[in-house]
């Protein structure tokens, strides 16, 4: 839970601007980027999510080192991602 | 030193590595303290303390959340879990850590409803989805994850949801350290400041380590490389004298942290007067509850919770291993009646945890090589059992 995994912003959802669509290791899920209003994050932005929430703005140079940094850690990484999958927070309950 | 060889930046590793032993006053002994568990893992994974001289120790602080919930919190989780139409939700890591009476995964086997969700998020989504139940969140981690559970709170209440709550149990990284510096079991030199939550918090909590305590501290990054240049300008500072708080992780870390952020937390959560660590006992102000006028999402307020103290094995030696005092390698269950398949203490259940860092990488025996070779092994003044 305390992995912070790089995503990029695919696009802003139009009828919940507080979540944004992004692409984490070819994957598409939405998340949240109401902690970023000081300096919101557009399409082509690479943040650093955590439990759901993109927790800062990072750049490409950056996302790929965090990156090489998760996969190394292997398992941990993988369950990670697993449950970032599994997490719809976009649909309506 | 195979892990850092793999990495593209090894030949970087080794010019630092040389600075690092250049600035090292001979006979002085150097100890600096890391409170972050991807720090913990980051040094197990790539050996780096073969990368530092010997007078160079590195040591792990109470930096890995689920390390630091008592077991007393669990059995009322899982008390809360045992209520009737109550669904109760957390992380992932959670469902392993060991209560006096078992863990989430014990206690779902017997019965209850208890689910992995990845984000407070996913919770509130499993409570719009189940009208006729009570969902609770159980809340864990340090700054880096309570801004998500606030900002999850505040949207519960803009959307009159009415049967969700959370289980607090976030905590707040500052009073650790002051209690790990007040401590007499330990002598620090500086700290390797932990990368996420300061995200959140920002580097300006840590200035009263530097200028009251006379320690300097180096905000990381996570890469091996990241944690070598932390290392020397620590001893950069030491040797012209300085103690200060310095940002090696700026890329990512802003020195007045995520304002948005913080504003999110203070609204819905303040400080309780105390809270038990497990290890480290009780701390003033080291943990967040639910304010007042968010009493309706607080599960503490809606449920009579046992409220249940329970002392840790007695064989467990995670309050030493969190506060630094013992290396995994030295608790007396370490990698026998303690593994990450059958975990007593959670510094074991985590992969965050520094004794499951250390099973998982296989370093202990080398460690203990490397130890017993050394001609004067170096000794901490630490009162605590030694095997």
């Amino acid at each position: 839970m305390c992995l912070g995994i790089p995503g990029e912003v695919i696009e802003i959802m139009p009828e919940q601007p507080d979540l944004a669509k992004v692409d984490v290791s070819g994957v598409k899920r939405a998340i949240n980027i109401g902690l970023l209003t000081d300096d919101p994050p557009g399409p082509g932005d690479w943040v650093l999510i955590h439990v759901g929430f993109a927790l800062s703005k990072i750049d490409e140079e950056e996302a790929r080192a965090a990156m090489e940094f998760l996969e190394g850690i292997g398992q941990a990484y993988e369950d990670e991602l697993e449950a970032l999958l599994s997490s719809k927070i976009d649909e309506k309950g | 030193m195979r892990f850092v060889d793999e990495y593209r930046d090894a030949e970087k590793a080794r010019a630092l590595s040389a600075k690092i032993a250049g600035l090292c006053e001979p006979g002085r002994q150097y100890k600096f303290m890391e409170v972050c568990g991807g720090h913990t893992h980051t040094i197990y994974k790539h050996g780096l303390e073969d990368y530092l001289p010997e007078s160079v120790t590195l040591v792990h602080g109470p930096g890995c959340p689920v390390c630091v919930i008592p077991m007393g919190r669990v059995d009322d989780a899982i008390a809360l879990a045992e209520q009737p139409d109550v669904i109760m939700t957390s992380f992932g890591d959670m469902m392993r850590v060991p209560g006096g009476r078992g863990s989430f995964f014990d206690s779902k086997a017997a019965g209850t409803d208890i689910r992995m969700v990845y984000s407070p998020l996913d919770a509130l989504k499993v409570a719009r989805q189940n009208p006729d139940k009570h969902v609770v969140f159980m809340a864990i981690g340090f700054e880096t994850t309570a801004p998500s559970t606030a900002m999850t709170v505040l949207r519960a209440e803009a959307e009159g949801i009415e049967n969700f709550s959370i289980f607090c149990n976030h905590v707040t990284i500052i009073p650790a350290i002051k209690a790990i510096l007040d401590s007499p079991d330990l002598r620090l030199d500086g700290f390797i400041g932990p990368g996420h939550v300061s995200t959140v918090i920002g580097c300006r909590p840590y200035e009263f380590i530097a200028s009251e305590h006379g320690k300097p501290l180096v905000t990381a990054g996570f890469e091996p490389l990241d944690i070598l240049q932390s290392v020397y300008m620590l001893l950069v500072q030491l040797a012209e004298g300085r103690s200060e708080v310095e940002n090696q992780y700026g890329r990512v870390v802003p020195w007045d942290g995520n304002q948005v952020a913080l504003k999110a937390v203070g609204e819905v959560m303040e400080l309780r007067p105390y809270f038990e660590w497990r290890g480290l006992g009780f701390i003033s102000h080291s943990a967040l509850r639910m304010r007042e006028k968010f009493a309706s999402f607080d599960a503490e307020r809606h449920f009579d919770l046992p409220g249940v103290r329970v002392a840790d094995p007695k064989a467990c030696q995670c309050g030493e291993v969190l506060k630094g005092v013992l290396k995994p390698w030295e608790c007396k269950v370490f990698g026998t009646a303690c593994t990450p398949e059958t975990p007593i203490g959670t510094c074991m259940v985590s992969s965050e945890g520094a004794c499951a860092a250390y099973y998982n990488f296989g370093r202990f025996s080398r460690e203990r090589v490397r130890q017993a070779s050394r001609p004067e092994p170096v000794t901490i003044e630490t009162g605590a059992r030694r095997e």
